[in-house]
Order: C-alpha cells, then structure tokens, then sequence
C-alpha cells in the first residue's frame, strides 16, 4: 500500500454542484455529511473514487459526490460494481443501497458479491420500508406492519442484514446509526481499511413513511440501555453505567455483570458469535448491537481475476491474436 | 453426384468409386458420443481437403434414459468434393446404433439409401425401450434401403478381449469402431482421431489403446469383411484458394470478440451465466486469459449485463452472451447501456420456442426482441451471424458498432450456427482494419458528457480521469449528465438516440444481390438460412427461373439501398425460422414492396427442396406475368 496522502480536500470538495433532494429531515443528509467528511479526511482522490448505487431513496447519493457516479438499476449495483471494480482494480469503489434494494430485489446479487469478496464497501441504508415507492413494507420491516399494502399487518419475517451478510460469507459486517456521527465516522473507516466487501448497515430514519421507527433504540435517553457497541478485543459493556454485560451461553447470548461480560471477537473462524450476537434485535429484552459485527481476512475477488490472467500471460506468453486463429489443424489451398 | 445405392454383390474386385458428395447422419444414445464421432468425421474430412457442412441435433437433456426415443443424439455432415453450403436434405447413410436412433431417423434417409445398424442393440429389451412393437429389422420397415447389419458390440468385445479396460468401458469405444467402419467406407486416413486419441486421453493409456484398437478394428472390418462390396471416394474439394481451418461458431465468434476488443484497444471483459447453447462461448474465452480476456461466470444473466456495463463505465469493452430465455432477463439492464450509451456487446445465441422452449433446437425468433424488446423506446443495433465462418468478422463489426457509436449492440447467432462446423478462410490479420478507441481526458470549453460528435456519439471518459468526474444513470439525463425532466430535452435525447443507431447505417455496405439485380422474385433471408437460401436459389437458377438472393448482416438499422433494390423484384420471398419477424419489419420500414413471408418453426433448418418449392409455387402465384 501507498503512504496515505495527507487531507488536501475538505468536505466541501466532495459535494456536487447538485441540489440534494431527500426530504427534509432524511437520515440521508446525516450520512452525505459523514462520507464526505470521510472522504476529505481519508485523502481520497475523487477521481478514483467511484458510487455504485441501485434505486431507491438512498440511490440518488452517487449525484451528490463529486467523485465518479453510476445509478443504477433497481438491485444491480453490486452486479455493476463487480464490473467496475474487476476492470479497475485501483478504483475505489463504494455502493450505496437501501433494505429493499439490496435484501428484496438485489438479494441475489449481494449474497454473491459477499461471497466473492470484491474489495468494495457496502452501505446499506435501512430504515425498514420503502421510501420511494411510497411507503410500503419492506424485507427489513417486522412481522405485523401495517402499510398500504398490508393493511391488516406484514406477515413475512424480516431479514436480519448481519444474519444475511455472514450466512453470504461476508468478511466485514457492521452496523452504525444515522444520528451518531462519530459512531459512522470511526465504522467507516474500519470499513474503508477492510480488504474485502464491507457491508455496513446504516439505522437510518425515514421522517415520512416510518418516522422514528428505531427511537426506542436510538434516542439519546434510552441509547445507553438498548444498544451495545461492540468493540474487537473489549468486553461486551453497555448501559449508562456501563454495569450491563454480555456473554455467551451455548448457542445463546445472554446478560450478565459487566464483570462477567465475554471478549467481543469478530475475527473468530466461526460466524457463529455474529449470527447470535445479531439475533438480539429479535428480542426486545436484548440491547441492539452496533459496531464491527464481523472482521475477517479472505482472498479478493478482482485480485484472483486479475491475477488469472497474469499468470496465463507468464505462462503461455501475452497471446497473439494469430495464435487463436491460426490454431489448431490449418491447410492451404493452392 | 450420385449417392451411394445398391451395388451387384456378385461384382468380384472391390471397386472405389467417386463421388462428389456424401450426407452421413450419425445416430444413437446421447451417451453413445455421436457428436464426438460426427466431429472426428468432420474433422477429418477437413484436412481431406473436402468442403463440408455439419448439423448436430442433441437433446436438452445430458443423459434421456438409455435406449429411448427422447434420448437420441445425431450428427449429421455433408462433405463433398465440390462447393456446398448446407448439411445436406436427406442423408445417403444412417448410422444408428440402436432402435430408438433408427425409428427417430429412418424418415430422413434417402430412398435407396444405406442403412447400418448395431443388430447387437435389437434385442427384445432395446425394442420395448424404443417403443418397436416388432422388430424393424424384420418387419419390413427397412423395406427400399441397404441395410447393413453389423454386430457392434460383439466386434468391440472382440477386438479388446486383451484390454484392461472393464466391459462397461470396452464398450464405449463402440463410437470409434462405427467411425473406423465408415472412414473405410469413404477412404477417409485414421491418422488425425489417432492423434486426436492421444491428446484427448492423455495419462491414460488404456483408454488411448482401446479407442484406437476400436477404430482400427472398424476399418479392417470394412477392408475384411466385405460388407460394403466397395468403397467409395470424395475428393478434395476445389475450395478458393486460401489457409484453411475447421471452426465452430461459437469458437469463431469468441475469437472474433477477441479480436474486435484489440482492434479497438480494449481490454474484453466478458460475463456470463451459462445457458445452452451459449456457454461454449464463455468457455472458450475462459481458456484465452493469455490474450488479456477476463471472465466472469456470474450469478444470473441480469448480473452477467450488469457486470459488462460496469465493465464498459470503467473503460473496458464489456461483453455478455446468452441465449433466448436470458435475453428476456436481460431486458431492463440494455436499456440503462442504451441509457448511459455505454459501448457493450450482447451475444444471443438463439434456441426455439417461448419460455424454455427447445434449448438445443434451431429458430430465428429473436429478432423483434432484439430490435424492440425492451421498456421505453430503446433502439439499439442487431448484427446477425450466418454461418460459423463468419462468425469471426461480425463479432468485431459488433465490437466496432458498440464503441464508434457508443452503444450496445445484439449480436444474434444461433443453434446452428453455435455448434455447426465448417472449414474458416483464415483472413489476412494485418488486413484488419484496427478503430482504436480515444478516451477523452480533458474537459475542453463546451465539454459536456452527453456531448456528440459528428455520428452523435458521446464522449466516453473513464473512471480515475483527473477533473473530469461525472455522474450518470438511467434517469433521464440532459447533455450535461445532470437528471432532467425537461419536456423538451426528453424528446430531444429520445430523438438522438434514435438518430444515432440510424447513422450506424452509414457505417455498413449495401448487401450484395447474388444473382440477376432485377427479376420476378428477390430472397430475401439473414442468419443461419444463408446456405441453404444459396443453394435453393441455385437450383431454381439453374431451372432458369428469375430468382435473386440478397442477405442481411446488419438486420438492425437496415442498410441503405434496400428500397431500391427491392423495386427491382415483382415479390421478395422471405424464408425464416420465425412467425414472419422479418417480413412484420421491412413492411413497417420499406412498406412499397410485396413480400411473401415463408416460415419453419419445427426446431430444424430448412431442407433446400422446401424452400426450392415455395420458390416455384411464388413464382407461379406472384411473380408470373
């Protein structure tokens, strides 16, 4: 790797000169803020530096980068992106998506660009319901919501995005939060340094179709008490008074003492510590964890294509295109 | 020029008699590798120095249960010592290695024609297989053929008492004791599938022994046995001087993707989900890494397109191939290249039907898709691949279209052509005319990323291009790349858009009117219809009937000159593999002429009588005085 380059753009140099146009009070503001910001402070060259996004809310964010942009179409974006990034190894690419995008009509595409490993970084915006189409449930969104098309309650189970990841065989999950800006900041950059696919599920509040869906997770009063912030290496601690711990048990994870509280190891050949640890949300007694879910190293995807074909060219010769077509058994005619 | 027929058996020496030229069909189990045969024969009959044309005809399935109807595989060839250009109506001689493979295809021989069959393989059991209520061989069915009996298994177990080989694997060299039989039959040399043997198994030398034992055996049963009462002989053709190879057009079309990404100064980037009959394609392009190509099998057709787009946007030449079933898949994904005007080639290999359809069967049913088959008015170019000896130059004329107009291009070929084999005039590298791509990496005074030049092509940019950063998609964009909802500018891109893929006409020839340039009848056909239209109109010229042949590669825009060429026909017959696609779009296009479709929608080419006749019948209803 290269010296990282010291900040020489700000913020500022990473905005487009286009009106953002989410509604007024949109989680997605929140999280523009805090990738440009990224972007200035990690030294990144904007012309290297390429948005992958599908449809949806959260799809629009290439427009507002100035940096290279492709929207997509509706799941494609880590299709697209593998593309991208096979042809360019040296771009750095990111993909922006929402719950629906990525986990109903592009499941199938970011199960495989996970199991791939492709050197990108996923964010996935989820608030739970689909904001575009105007307000109807989505894969994410818990048994029983009542919207437009479910009038009388969802009946479908939500994905759980971590469970989703690490069963795909992701080597970087995490989840972070639109309102907590320093909490996005430091998952970004453990995502940027990740040589692999980050996903990163971003919490992130649609004011119009399922407004504060998470305040009883996220609000400052109750936040200490119903989120954990998992740390690699540390202690499971949460709480206001940092007195609440968690531990495992067998294939539960339990409360316990925060003395009594079990190393958070997102690095440990089994994904099962993340499959459970990321079951909590499904129990309203559990505290939500947010942080690094999962961190492990893998082979890369576009370097093991690449490298194919440098080692058929080190092997056989750079082909000439008169070996392929004069091959195999030729005759002349006089 | 006459086939083989019945010979006086009384007839001492074994005499070797010319003939211009053979239609042999190969047929058994799809287990029993007839199309490994077929294409030893072929293979063989190439380096004779005989032009040749292939048919193979397998089913969907890998392995149908053993022995039955459903299950059979065929191979048939045409190789002559004079110029042809189809696998040939009728064969002159069955092959058939068991019931199922004779009941399937004893209705295509010619009268008088010669039937051998693997007597080993009609045993009570075999017939019920096959669903023979009587035994064909005894009940008259084979009435008006030379049927030759040979014992197949037996002469195999026979010939390889000495292998190693378990009985199982001896008798799965029965494929290369019938080929043996039939090399000795057209005095075709051993040598090439001996060699070929060694290759194909090499390390395992019982394998290699026991097939080249098998094939040994075959042609000295011919030579011994005196069950042919002679031999027979085609030779060489008298092909346009030139090298030659043999090629399949799946193979020559990868290498023409290959080509054409060189000549344009690109890395291919080639991405695919396998489908039948496409996958060779990938599979070919996997095995050129040393040539630069990079490959993605990916995980569906949509993201096979995707991944090609994204190819392209960073400034490679992306590429997807596919069949009829993917193409529909594929639908939404063409119309953000269209969209972004991304360069992009799009390979559709068409199979027959709907849906499923007949994965491995032939039809021509992709070309209202191709040109229109897609949400909002989404125009794209069509080139279409006729015969696999061209599929080399069209696939860089696709390469070409894609990136001098910015924009995808459908590339048709199809079953027949993907798995059809015929000798390739190698063309003179050097003579290749290269069209380099110019990545534009300044932003001058009125740079805009929708911008255009003289064709209406847009500036292409690539990712990691200091200063010039942008943003595109599939909204609706103005010049500047910017989203616009803007009445006005959406009907001026959608103009555009349209305009541009017309301008591609300026880039092609006017396609050549084989035959009188006025007359009472034009044929009219594109695609894998081209040698057999040749050889119909052939014919019927030869009856001294007024009939012309004109046939179109770029199917999408049409090329100039049409409307005047047609005006010189009183009718303009159309043969194709379809419901009439090609006629539906010249009546929109060119709609002062009178066109008579004729279509064949079975899963199997045209015969050359079939279309002789429809000529015949036009000419007496239409074309007459």
């Amino acid at each position: 790797m290269t010296d990282i380059a010291q900040p020489t753009r700000t913020k500022k140099d990473f905005a487009s000169d286009q009106e953002v146009r989410w509604c007024p009070g949109c989680g997605d503001y929140a999280i523009l803020n805090a990738l440009q910001k990224h972007m200035a402070e990690s030294g990144a060259d904007p012309a290297k530096t390429v948005f992958v996004s599908g449809i949806g809310c959260s799809s629009r964010f290439p427009y507002y980068m100035n940096t290279y942009g492709f929207h997509t179409i509706h799941g494609r974006a880590p299709a697209v992106a593998t593309g991208v990034k096979v042809a360019n190894p040296e771009l750095d690419v990111w993909i922006v998506t929402g719950d629906g995008d990525s986990l109903s009509i592009g499941g199938n595409h970011l199960a495989h660009i996970l199991r791939r490993n492709l050197d990108v970084n996923i964010l996935m915006f989820n608030n739970e319901i689909y904001g575009l189409t105007k307000g109807q449930y989505s894969p994410t969104s818990p048994v029983g919501t009542k919207k437009k098309s479910t009038p009388m309650g969802s009946i479908d189970r939500p994905f759980e995005p971590a469970q989703f990841a690490v069963g795909s065989q992701a080597t970087f999950v995490a989840r972070t939060i639109d309102q907590d800006m320093k909490h996005m900041s430091k998952t970004l950059q453990a995502a940027a340094a990740h040589k692999g696919t980050s996903f990163i599920e971003i919490l992130q509040n649609c004011v119009i179709f399922n407004k504060d869906f998470y305040a009883n997770t996220v609000e400052k009063k109750v936040r200490p008490d119903r989120t954990v912030d998992l740390v690699a290496g540390e202690p499971m601690i949460y709480g206001a008074d940092r007195d609440k711990g968690l531990r495992f048990n067998g294939f539960t994870v339990e409360r316990c003492a925060a003395e009594e509280a079990d190393v958070w190891r997102p690095d440990t050949p089994s994904h099962a510590p993340t499959v459970l640890i990321a079951g909590m949300r499904d129990d309203p007694e559990m505290p939500v964890p947010v942080g690094i879910l999962r961190s492990v190293e893998a082979p890369v995807y576009e370097t093991g294509v690449n490298a194919q074909v440098e080692d058929a060219i080190a092997t056989k010769g750079a082909g000439d295109l008169k070996d392929l077509v004069y091959d195999g058994e030729i005759w002349t005619v006089d | 020029m006459t086939p083989p027929t019945a010979q006086d058996t009384s007839a001492g020496e074994l005499p070797l008699q010319q003939l211009d030229r053979v239609v042999i069909r190969f047929a058994g189990d799809s287990g029993d590798g007839m199309q490994v045969t077929g294409n030893q024969f072929t293979r063989t009959s190439a380096l004779f120095g005989n032009d040749l044309a292939t048919l193979p005809d397998f089913p969907a399935e890998i392995r149908a249960p053993v022995g039955t109807r459903p299950g059979v595989s065929g191979f048939q060839l045409q190789f002559s010592s004079s110029d042809i250009h189809t696998p040939g109506d009728q064969p002159d001689v069955l092959v058939a290695m068991n019931p199922a493979a004779l009941m399937v295809n004893i209705g295509t021989l010619k009268t008088g024609g010669i039937v051998i069959v693997n007597n080993d393989a009609f045993k009570s059991t075999d017939l019920k297989k096959a669903k023979c209520e009587t035994n064909p061989l005894e009940d008259g069915s084979l009435d008006g053929f030379r049927v030759i009996e040979v014992g197949i298994n037996s002469r195999v177990s026979e010939a390889l008492a000495d292998s190693p080989l378990s009985n199982k694997d001896k008798q799965r060299c029965k494929n290369f004791y019938t080929l043996g039989l039939m090399y000795w039959v057209y005095s075709r040399p051993l040598e090439p599938t001996l060699e070929w043997l060694e290759e194909k198994f090499k390390g395992k030398d019982d394998l290699i022994a026991a097939n080249q034992t098998a094939l040994r055996a075959g042609y000295n049963a011919g030579d011994i046995r005196e069950l042919f009462q002679g031999q027979y002989e085609v030779p060489k053709a008298t092909l346009q001087p030139g090298t030659y190879r043999n090629v399949m057009g799946n193979q020559a079309l990868a290498i023409g993707l290959v080509a054409g990404a060189r000549l344009a100064g690109l890395k291919p980037v080639y991405c695919s989900y396998p489908i039948t009959p496409a996958s060779s394609v990938l599979e070919f392009l996997a095995g050129y890494k040393n040539h630069g190509v990079v490959t993605i099998q990916s995980e569906d057709e949509i993201a096979a397109i995707c991944s090609a787009i994204g190819a392209s946007f960073a400034g490679t030449l992306g590429m997807t191939g596919t069949s009829g079933p993917g193409m529909a898949l594929k639908g939404e994904a063409m119309g953000l290249a269209i969209s972004t005007e991304l360069p992009l080639v799009i390979v559709d290999v068409q199979r027959a039907g709907p849906s499923t359809g007949m994965p491995t069967k032939v039809e021509q049913s992709d070309l209202l898709s191709s040109i229109f088959g897609r949400n909002g008015d989404a125009p794209m170019p069509v080139v279409a691949i006729s015969k696999p000896s061209d599929a080399f130059e069209l696939s860089i004329e696709a390469c070409r279209i894609a990136v001098q107009y910015m924009t995808p291009v459908i590339l048709l070929s199809d079953n027949f052509i993907a798995n059809g084999a015929e000798p390739w005039a190698l063309p003179d590298l050097e003579s290749l005319e290269p069209f380099p791509v110019q990545f534009t990496t300044e932003k001058t005074e009125d740079f805009q990323s929708f911008g255009r030049d003289e064709k209406l092509a847009r500036p292409w940019v690539k990712p990691g291009t200091e200063g010039m950063e942008f943003r595109i998609g599939g909204l609706e964009k103005a010049p500047s790349s910017n989203i616009s909802y803007d009445p006005d500018n959406h009907q001026a891109m959608t103009d555009i858009r349209h305009q541009k893929v017309r301008n591609v006409a300026d880039s092609i020839p006017t396609p050549e009117v084989h035959g009188a340039d006025s007359g009472d009848l034009l044929v009219l056909g594109w695609g894998s219809t081209v040698g057999i239209l040749r050889q119909a109109v052939e014919n019927a010229r030869a009856n001294g009937q007024s009939v012309s042949r004109i046939h179109l590669t770029h199917v999408w825009p049409l090329p100039h000159g049409l409307d005047e060429i047609f005006a010189r026909f009183k009718a303009i017959l159309i043969p194709e593999m379809n419901v009439a696609q090609m006629t539906y779009l010249l009546r929109g296009e060119l709609p002062d002429h009178n066109y008579i479709p004729f279509n064949k929608v079975t899963g199997q080419p045209f015969l050359v009588t079939e279309v002789e006749a429809e000529i015949k019948r036009v000419l007496d209803e239409h074309a007459g005085a």
